[in-house]
């Protein structure tokens, strides 16, 4: 007789994932599945699907969902969680939805506590649309707008997203993580887990930022694609706690 | 119920609360900010939400959440918001979510002015947003009126399924007049059995979404959708006609401006010619039918708005341009005095 | 039967109050009303003013450009819209701030010197309710008594003093002989 070790979540459809080979985009889903399956509450959770890689979001994930205007799921979920706030409500976001043209959404989400749970990807890089320069894109980082290297001076600088929403006092959780390897993966569903929680407990906005890989639009094998996660994004964007305001109470 | 003096923009705002509105989502732009005023001093007492959004997109975006979840939700704006709204109108229209637009239009283009003006005409009822879509617009032309339609624009938007638009002026959110609350319509909306609000474990998933990939399925899905539309344009058209049945020169003009024709038919009738007034409540469904029938009778037509003319066209294809049409207005915030229009009646009419 | 009144004045001096007041006694007399204010930049200190329509019959258009009644409250209103009144209409010209007279012949011109009225009787901000007073009194357009208990209904009773004010003022230009 054969014993079941490892299976699909329930919070996740049969839909194929479309994501490219590597994408990291897949084990993301899988661990916000998960913790979704540990809260056992999917008749009351409502997800909202942004726009860029994970637009199809809403086909994987097997609670209601909203499909948002880009950069507009912070303000999309404010409206859902007004009406029901005994709804657990989370968007699921990539960098140029939520850093670019979805920041003043973000900022204001988070400013204003809404009790709401962001997972953001950020993998420096807009992939939808073919591997143009994302506003965490790194600096010197070759990508298809900015073919020579991003030059800070002509394109600007990336924006650190956890630490800039962690000097807010509605922002309750920010923690930023990664997926590059079996201790981190681990340590960022302890992270989802927790955003979640936090939201539970009504304790205001959470965000997870989890740092992701593009193998595509980096020009990488899925290998080389997380060595240089590990190498060149993480020294930029440190992982970490950067606010957790329980923490805080509990002191 | 006894009347109660009122602004344009705390009678949609009552009106609103008393059709069940418990979600509104505003930002500040003069002439309608006393809209989001009187949300915010009544909206706690009624257990419902007035949010300050920290824009006009993140406001329609809230309302696109909370409209998708089953409630009704409204916003309110004026010219230079409504088209940062538009994004989202867009996306409510693309995802059948009925809601609430208040647009208390200003003078245009750009930052424009803040007096009076109708020059969203286009907007709302050609292009509030991109793609195949069409927006229920209503055109009150009272204080009264700005309150029956709130009523009237939730309960045929849920009835449908599509995002209604109030389209008022300047004029109109800042004056008083007297207004009665008892005939409000409060129909609670059916039970919205596609909205998503968690699926409790007693339904599959509901989403709600705009986002079709294969060109065939969103075809067929506009198709569909233009299929409502034209049964919305069969059954929901509102308009009123007055002095039309024997009059030779038809006005057609709407909201504060048909207010103005109003007079300045009165005052025609008074000097013999024969002026009548039809004024589309609805702009869109457009009153084409009836206006079609009165092409049969009148010798000509004068359309009066507070812009250069964007509903004459309408007006021309509606009487399949049988008669003559000509067109007098005013813009960019001036208002034309009933005199002025009569001096436009007595030209025609020599 | 239709009367236009316009009143103007400077930002608050409680032109549109005033205007308020009229409409709702309009209203209540099961009269048509309409009040129509000036809004936005200009409201704020600079000129105020707002037309006042009590009627029978429906109202068509809400603006008014001949008025019956004028009500000018300072020297720049009473240059601007002097020409407009009506033939046969009527003035209340506030004569502290307007110091001419006007050079119609046509018109029933009252001169009130409301805002001195006001100061010389420690109401200040009052001379709108003064021109009020005198308004009824010479017009005879609503009830005095139902005018003074609308012109007090809004006012919390903790502001006693207010409605006491009001009153006062009211008083001052009913019997104020020209």
């Amino acid at each position: 007789m054969s014993k079941i070790v490892f299976q699909k979540p329930k919070a996740l459809t049969d839909a194929p994932f479309h994501y490219c080979a590597g994408c990291t985009h897949g084990i993301v889903h899988r661990l916000v599945a998960e913790v979704l399956d540990e809260i056992g509450q999917m008749g009351k959770t409502v997800g909202i699907a942004s726009v860029g890689c994970s637009v199809f979001s809403y086909n994987y994930f097997d609670c209601d969902m909203v499909q948002s205007p880009h950069g507009r799921a912070p303000a999309v979920a404010t409206g859902v969680k007004r009406a029901h706030p005994d709804n657990i409500v989370f968007t699921y976001q990539g960098d140029g939805d939520l850093a670019a043209i979805g920041t003043a959404e973000t900022v204001h989400a988070a400013a204003r506590g809404e009790n709401i749970t962001i997972i953001f990807i950020n993998n420096a890089i807009y992939g939808m649309t073919g591997g143009q320069m994302a506003p965490t894109t790194l600096p010197g980082q070759v990508s298809a707008t900015s073919p020579y290297g991003r030059d800070v001076h002509l394109q600007g600088n990336p924006i650190r997203i956890c630490e800039m929403l962690a000097t807010l006092d509605g922002t309750a959780y920010a923690e930023r993580v990664a997926v590059d390897c079996v201790k981190n993966v681990n340590a960022a569903k302890r992270a989802i887990r927790k955003a979640f929680q936090t939201q539970i407990n009504k304790e205001g906005f959470s965000i997870v930022e989890v740092l992701s890989s593009c193998p595509t639009y980096w020009g990488k094998t899925p290998d080389k694609a997380l060595e240089w996660l590990r190498s060149d994004m993480i020294p930029y964007y440190p992982l970490g706690v950067y606010k957790d305001k329980t923490a805080q109470e509990d002191k | 119920m006894a009347k109660v003096l009122m602004k344009g923009n705390e009678a949609i705002a009552e009106a609103a609360i008393r059709s069940g509105c418990r979600h509104y989502f505003g930002y500040p732009i003069t002439p309608q900010t006393e809209v989001a005023e009187y949300m915010a001093k009544k909206m706690p007492k009624v257990d419902g939400l007035c949010l300050q959004a920290e824009s006009e997109i993140a406001a329609i975006n809230m309302v696109l959440g909370a409209a998708a979840s089953g409630v009704r939700a409204m916003t309110s704006s004026s010219s230079p918001g409504i088209s940062l709204k538009s994004e989202g109108i867009s996306y409510l229209a693309g995802s059948d979510v009925p809601c609430l637009i208040l647009n208390v239009q200003r003078g245009g283009p750009g930052l424009g002015g803040i007096q009076p003006a109708q020059s969203d005409y286009y907007q709302a009822t050609k292009a509030n947003g991109h793609g195949d879509l069409h927006l229920l617009v209503f055109a009150p032309s009272s204080v009264q009126e700005m309150a029956s339609l709130t009523g009237k624009a939730f309960a045929i938007g849920d009835k449908y399924r599509m995002p209604a638009m109030i389209l008022a002026d300047g004029a109109l959110g800042q004056m008083m007049e007297p207004v009665d609350f008892s005939e409000i319509d409060n129909t609670v909306a059916a039970e919205k059995d596609w909205a998503a609000c968690g699926h409790g474990d007693k339904r599959k998933r509901n989403i709600v979404n705009s986002l079709y990939i294969q060109p065939e399925v969103l075809e067929e899905l506009v198709v569909e959708r233009f299929k409502k539309y034209s049964i919305v344009e069969e059954n929901e058209v509102l308009y009123e006609e007055y002095m039309t049945e024997d009059a030779d020169i038809v006005l057609v003009s709407y909201g504060i401006a048909s207010r103005i024709c109003k007079s300045a038919v009165a005052a025609a009738r008074a000097k013999g010619i024969k002026a009548g007034l039809l004024r589309p409540i609805t702009l869109w469904p457009y009153p084409k039918k009836a206006l079609n029938k009165l092409a049969d009778t009148a010798k000509q037509f004068l359309v009066v708005e507070l812009n250069m003319g964007q509903m004459v066209d309408d007006v021309k294809v509606s009487i399949e341009c049988k008669k003559p049409v000509s067109f007098f207005g005013r813009t960019g915030g001036m208002l034309p005095d009933p005199a002025d229009v009569l001096a436009q009646i007595e030209k025609l009419a020599k | 039967m239709m009367t236009k009144i316009f009143i103007a004045g400077f930002g608050g001096q409680g032109v549109l109050f005033s205007g308020k007041q009229i409409a709702k006694n309009g209203m209540n007399n099961g009269k048509e009303v309409t009040w129509l204010p000036c809004y936005g930049p200009e409201s704020r200190g600079g000129t105020s003013y707002c037309s006042v329509i009590v009627a029978d019959e429906e109202i068509g258009c809400p603006i008014i450009s001949d008025p019956d009644i004028l009500f000018a409250f300072n020297l720049p209103s009473f240059d601007k819209f002097e020409s407009t009144v009506k033939s046969g209409g009527t003035m209340f010209i506030d004569s502290s701030l307007v110091t001419k007279k006007t050079a119609r012949t046509d018109v029933t011109a009252y001169y009130v010197p409301a805002t001195a009225m006001a100061s010389d009787n420690g109401l200040t901000g009052g001379a709108n309710v003064i021109m009020l007073g005198y308004f009824i009194k010479k017009t005879g357009m609503f009830d005095k008594e139902e005018f003074v208990s609308h012109l007090v209904d809004g006012i919390p009773a903790s502001k006693a003093q207010l409605i006491e004010n009001n009153k006062k003022a009211f008083e001052l230009g009913y019997n104020y002989e020209m």
